[in-house]
């Protein structure tokens, strides 16, 4: 059997799959942004933006941009039936308001307590930028966070303090990544499943607090290669 | 003023008394909504050492950008000042701009609140994080929150598709974001749009801005950097 890691793709592919039918839903920056085309076509997702749309649809086609209908990203987007506009004001009353169902992020770190680590890499140049990330992770019903299992020098990802800025303290519930599917429960982390190929020992050498899990670990379903 | 009549006759005009030192409020994000043609007046004013509060700090010299190479900005409150902000991010690394960032949820909060006569608010964002510091915290029904003051403005410089001649705003789509809840928090708001009407000619039903905040209207097609 082939071990490979998941592309960012796949973690998108598997975190669509959260999703359940009709949810309002925000997405961030990164793989997040990835995951609304692997929603199945008979669910329908009413996508939320912080600029002040609910029921975003895909990306406008080139050549039919709207550039006053744009998602947080600044890409050029379109409307599904039943969506609307409103203020940054209200769009903000919905994620702090715990008015979505579903949030999903991405990370540097995530701690066994759900802290969530996602908008400034210390050190690094620039001012850097908050944007909604803060207003989303406090606010939101379920806090997805999807992002690579570790960094690219090896280092964790999923540790038990984070020591970057924080985005905001015990707000994740699931992590999603390349390697394994993650609950933060009250009584720590828990292996809900592993990608193909892996155990549930080489995902817990990558991470650094102790993973919970009995017995067989099922395996991330992936379609996509 | 003429309350049935708010027009004025240019950009220019429109932006003449702001001084040195003002405090101004920028609408707009992700390249809709920015009042452009009011920054460009204001670049053309020259005022300077302004405070700004805007949710991103310009694409390259396009939306704020102008007032940052042009160095007429000391201070900014901002959520996101962006990549694309390469004359603000210069000036932040040398140390020239003094920067506030905010949660974007909180900034617009804050503008809300000043509007609506609230001094200060309790909230959960930021809590246990570098926003917290210097903020006063207090547990209600269990759980934690940092105390966040409201932000107002001497100005605020907006952006609506159209008008009417007394100020009742309709926006376009995505354009919305920040102007109609910074045209409630600032003494002078200034709204460029696309179309004047007469009054009596938008439907009550869509004005999302009602007149009462609104000060002066100058038509001006729009400007976009994307």
């Amino acid at each position: 059997m082939s071990k490979q890691r998941l592309t960012r793709e796949q973690i998108a592919e598997r975190a669509a799959l959260e999703l359940p039918d009709c949810a309002y839903v925000n997405l961030g920056w990164g793989i997040p942004n990835l995951i609304a085309a692997y929603v199945p076509k008979d669910v329908t997702i009413y996508f939320h933006s912080e600029n002040g749309i609910l029921g975003m649809g895909p990306r406008a086609p080139q050549g039919q941009e709207d550039f006053d209908l744009v998602d947080a990203m600044k890409a050029p987007v379109t409307l599904i039936p039943g969506a609307a506009y409103f203020s940054q004001v209200d769009a903000h009353v919905m994620t702090r308001g715990g008015h979505l169902d579903i949030c999903v992020l991405g990370g540097l770190q995530v701690s066994e307590k759900g802290d969530l680590a996602n908008w400034r890499v210390p050190g690094a140049k620039g001012a850097g930028g908050i944007g909604g990330a803060m207003d989303i992770s406090v606010g939101a019903q379920r806090l997805i966070v999807t992002m690579e299992h570790t960094a690219k020098d090896g280092l964790r990802k999923i540790v038990k303090t984070c020591t970057y800025p924080l985005t905001a303290i015990e707000c994740v519930n699931t992590i999603i990544t390349d390697l394994a599917v993650i609950d933060v429960t009250p009584e720590g982390l828990v292996l809900r499943e592993v990608a193909p190929g892996f155990t549930p020992e080489e995902v817990q050498e990558r991470t650094e607090p102790k993973l919970r899990y009995t017995g067989k670990v099922p395996e991330m379903a992936i379609k996509r290669r | 003023m003429d309350r049935k009549n708010r027009v004025y006759p240019s950009v220019d005009e429109s932006v003449a008394d702001i001084p040195d030192g003002a405090t101004i409020m920028f609408g707009g994000f992700g390249g809709a909504g920015f009042p452009n043609n009011l920054i460009q007046g204001l670049a053309r004013r020259g005022a300077r050492n302004l405070r700004v509060i805007s949710n991103n700090c310009g694409t390259g010299d396009g939306e704020l950008g102008i007032l940052f190479k042009n160095r007429q900005i000391g201070h900014v409150v901002a959520a996101f000042p962006g990549p694309g902000a390469t004359y603000f991010q210069q000036q932040f690394d040398a140390g020239d701009i003094d920067l506030e960032l905010v949660p974007q949820g909180i900034l617009c909060e804050r503008m809300r609140a000043y509007g609506a006569g609230i001094p200060a608010f309790y909230s959960p964002v930021g809590v246990g994080t570098d926003v917290a510091k210097g903020k006063e915290e207090r547990v209600i029904r269990g759980k934690r929150y940092i105390l966040e003051q409201a932000l107002g403005a001497d100005y605020a410089l907006i952006r609506a598709q159209r008008a009417d001649r007394m100020g009742n705003l309709v926006y376009r789509k995505a354009a919305r974001n920040f102007n109609p809840i910074m045209a409630t928090a600032a003494k002078t708001t200034i709204v460029e749009v696309e179309e004047v009407v007469e009054i009596g000619a938008l439907d009550p039903e869509t004005v999302v801005t009602p007149s009462i905040f609104v000060d002066r209207i100058v038509v001006a097609k729009g400007l976009r950097y994307v």
